[in-house]
């Protein structure tokens, strides 16, 4: 039988929800499953209801189930909240010494976590270590891989000793004291070597693996995580960190970064990124590389500080005034964010232009298992430079040279001898300002020219599912793995669907797009946004309109249940 | 040698007479005394007339938004520190639209040059109230007069600047004197540059200035004590003083940062076996 398990751990800020949720799903994946884990949790500190969510499976997974089969629940509130979602063999593991008033239901399993971890542990602060044992204790799960996984989080001295102790202590209690049956027995299999990790940090992987030298950001959620990442590696990779008064320096840092020479990036979140706008429009004008993360969050304004969205779209693709090249690219999963990272900063200097990486709080902090990343397949390409020689043989420079390509060789300053000019203002190819007609139009064209060869570097829509399909859902970026799980489940429900889905953006792969949908019955738009902003650029671009939308703009992520309802809705 | 004809550059677009003319010709003159040649400087420039200064010499230049100087300028400096980084911008560009740049910029205490040339009021913009402005200027945007300036040397001071200083664009031979000890400057040396507009301005107009102020380095001022600078950055109205206001030696921005105790940032390799190492410790 098919192995689809789902955790969850529900409790306060502050409880440890997210420390023993990552250990789960390490634990997990050590035993060769596949793992898809998502955060939920309340712009504060301390207190609220956050929860923690871990799905395994034997077979690739890149979506979050609504269904649970083991809720740790470290407060009342927790059990309040998703009885609803605990399935009908499911367990629900909680300590009846704190929660007195947990009512009736025949999934309810308590567990003295807090004794437990006093009597094992001598801790009770260790309560939810033992609860973690227990839900392992449930699925029969290997106990040497836990331990090990305690070992590696806490390291082998005292803390590590005591919280194995602890998360044996409800191992053996859950198994000496759950009366039902549990279905699910976990069986280590296959594959144990793994990566996990989020979004985030595949994000902070692929700038460093492209050669990122510099990054300057305001924290701000989602995306901060990317920004301590890089800070903590900052002395070993010779990285540059820096948190500078607000997010206009940090765009404006990176583009002086990039003018001097090296590989920059920043990350922010829509508020964020509404005060750098005028600094992609600057590495537009003065053609200077540039890595710009943009995660969103639920807006507008403050919003809904710690979820998630797909409402910054046609901002990413347009914000600035004035017209100038950019790419924008939405990974899908995990694994596309690393690799999508890596060609943002190719693509940034080889057309010399600002790129976006748009993600989402959704994709941002899931975490998700992936094949190592396999570094030789890693190209770092700086584009067209000219190098010493050839700048001496030259004579004068001109950093804006009208090409062809519109793409003008880069000299860095000092390195190369030439002198560097550049200005914010319309400038002629040596890049002195100007202001006669002829030369604008000139400039103007020359960058322009550098969307066809951008273009050309847009990969199509990957399309997935039967091609005699009745319906085709239509997404980008964090939605992927939903929408093909839910295609599947719709397949398996005798419907004839399947997807399409867009992880690169912009410049919009019109005609490829047109390609994956010539044979469309219906388009239904499925985006994490309120006005179904992909479907508004499909007709724009290509003349084809989606018939139906599945939106969701409530901060919370789709499950594919949620797209296979709204499908079902639509086609009825 | 570095020659003047090394510095030459283009044709200006400043009124005749204009106050910019007394802080380029000082500009050019300390980088020539310097004997840096023009692949070695990096000026930054903001908008409003000052940013247009650069394209007036020679240099590698960045010219960036309005009171973006600072940000482009000192990310330039950490990348490659060999670089000699100087900032220009003017009053408006520096105090009222890049503010908080200024400010964090001298608690950071990045090793570039930042030249202000403050003429108290807008030029590109053709005359309105600046940050600067003289209590009771009359523009067009204030026809009751400008309301209370803000004092850039005290802030930068209080903001714990390294070296803080005020030229006067009348007198180049003492500005490009300045120019070069900021240049010297291990750290953020801001030199707020009385710079006279002689279209916008009735009021500080060259003769004003040239009554007013006097220089410090022929005092027995002491610029190492904080406490009196403070008094004397707050002197203003029939006595203006010019020179280094305030000086202090401390540790740079760039001095902790552990990239670059290893040389300059962008000649600095990618090793993918420190990568292929990250990458193990998700597993």
């Amino acid at each position: 039988m098919p192995v689809d398990i789902n955790f969850m751990i529900g409790g306060e800020a502050g409880q440890g929800v997210q420390s023993i949720g990552s250990i789960l799903a390490k634990a997990l994946a050590r035993g060769g499953f596949r793992i898809f884990a998502d955060q939920d949790y309340e712009s504060r500190v301390r207190g609220g209801h956050n929860f923690f969510r871990v799905r395994a499976s034997d077979t690739e997974i890149n979506a979050i189930s609504e269904s649970i089969d083991i809720l740790i629940a470290l407060n009342k509130e927790s059990i309040d909240l998703h009885l609803s979602e605990v399935n009908g063999s499911g367990a629900i593991i909680y300590d009846d010494d704190k929660i007195k008033d947990a009512g009736k239901h025949e999934s309810l399993f308590a567990v003295p976590l807090e004794r437990l971890a006093r009597d094992s542990a001598k801790n009770k602060l260790m309560s939810n270590t033992v609860a973690l044992g227990a839900a392992l204790g449930l699925a029969n799960y290997d106990k040497n891989i836990i331990t090990g996984v305690i070992e590696q989080h806490f390291g082998s001295g005292e803390a590590g000793k005591a919280n194995i102790a602890a998360a044996d202590a409800g191992y053996e209690y859950a198994r000496a004291n759950f009366k039902r049956a549990f279905t699910h027995n976990l069986v280590p299999t296959g594959d144990s070597r793994r990566m996990l990790l989020s979004g985030n940090d595949a994000i902070a992987l692929g700038a460093l693996a492209a050669g990122c030298k510099f990054m300057a950001a305001y924290p701000m959620t989602p995306t901060t995580t990317i920004m301590e990442y890089m800070a903590s590696k900052a002395k070993d990779l010779n990285v540059v960190v820096v948190q500078p008064e607000d997010e206009i320096a940090a765009i404006n840092m990176i583009i002086g970064a990039s003018f001097a020479g090296v590989r920059s990036l920043t990350a922010t979140s829509g508020g964020g990124f509404c005060l750098m706008v005028e600094g992609i429009g600057l590495a537009g004008m003065t053609e200077t590389p540039i890595v710009v993360v943009l995660g969103q969050r639920a807006g507008p304004a403050i919003g809904l500080p710690t979820r998630t969205e797909q409402g910054d779209l046609e901002f990413a693709i347009h914000a600035a005034h004035g017209e100038f090249p950019r790419a924008v690219l939405a990974p899908a999963t995990v694994e596309d964010a690393f690799w999508l990272t890596v060609k943002a900063f190719n693509l940034a200097e080889q057309y010399q232009t600002p790129v976006i990486l748009i993600t989402d709080q959704h994709l941002a902090s899931s975490y998700a298992t992936v094949e190592k990343f396999d570094l030789s397949r890693v190209t770092i390409d700086r584009g067209a430079s000219l190098t010493k020689e050839e700048l001496t043989a030259l004579g004068e420079y001109k950093r804006h040279r009208i090409t062809e390509s519109g793409i003008s060789p880069r000299a860095i300053p000092l390195e190369g001898g030439a002198l560097v000019v550049t200005d914010s203002d319309e400038h002629d190819e040596e890049g002195h300002l100007i202001e006669d007609a002829e030369t604008r139009t000139a400039m103007m064209m020359k960058r322009l020219s550098k969307m066809e060869g951008l273009r050309r570097e847009i990969a199509p829509p990957r399309v997935y599912g039967t091609p005699e399909a009745e319906v085709t859902l239509m997404g980008w970026g964090s939605t992927c793995g939903a929408i093909k799980e839910a295609v599947s489940l719709a397949t398996a429900d005798g419907l004839k669907v399947n997807m399409v889905h867009f992880n690169e953006i912009w410049p919009f792969p019109s005609e490829a797009a047109s390609d994956a949908l010539r044979g469309a019955r219906k388009i239904i738009a499925v985006e994490n946004n309120a006005t179904a902003q992909l479907a508004h650029l499909l007709r724009a671009e290509t003349g084809y309109q989606a018939a139906g939308k599945i939106l969701k703009f409530d901060g919370r992520p789709f499950s594919p249940a949620y797209i296979l309802n709204g499908l079902k809705r639509e086609v009825r | 040698m570095v020659k003047p004809a090394d510095y030459a550059g283009g044709q200006t677009a400043w009124c005749p007479g204009c106050g910019n003319f007394g802080i380029l010709v000082a500009l050019k003159r300390a980088l020539v005394e310097l004997d840096i040649k023009p692949k070695q400087v990096l000026m930054v420039s903001g908008i409003g007339q000052a940013g247009k200064l650069p394209h007036y010499t020679r240099g590698n230049v960045l010219n960036v938004l309005h009171g973006r100087t600072l940000p482009a300028a000192t990310a330039a400096k950490m990348v490659n520190p060999e670089l000699i980084v100087i900032a220009i911008g003017g009053d408006g560009d520096g105090y009222g639209e890049g503010g908080n740049h200024f400010l964090h910029s001298l608690r950071r205490n990045h090793n570039i040059t930042y030249l202000v040339h403050n003429n108290q009021v807008y030029g590109l913009t053709k005359g309105q109230a600046s940050p600067t402005s003289d209590p009771g200027f009359v523009t067009k945007t204030t026809p009751q007069g400008a309301y209370n300036p803000i004092h850039p040397l005290t802030i930068a001071i209080a903001a714990d600047g390294s070296f803080v200083a005020r030229g006067f664009a009348g007198d180049t031979e003492h500005l490009a004197n300045l120019i070069k000890q900021g240049i010297r400057h291990r750290g953020f040396a801001l030199l707020d540059i009385l710079q006279p507009c002689v279209t916008f301005n009735h009021k500080n107009t060259h003769a004003w200035y040239r009554e007013r102020v006097y220089k410090l380095d022929e005092s027995s001022y002491d610029a190492s004590s904080k406490t009196a600078a403070f008094e004397k950055a707050q002197e203003w109205g029939d006595r203006i003083p010019i020179g280094v206001i305030y000086r202090k030696e401390r540790a740079t921005f760039e001095d902790q940062l552990p990239a670059l105790t290893k040389g300059a940032l962008v000649r600095q390799n990618l090793d993918p076996a420190k990568v292929e190492r990250l990458l193990g410790e998700f597993l």
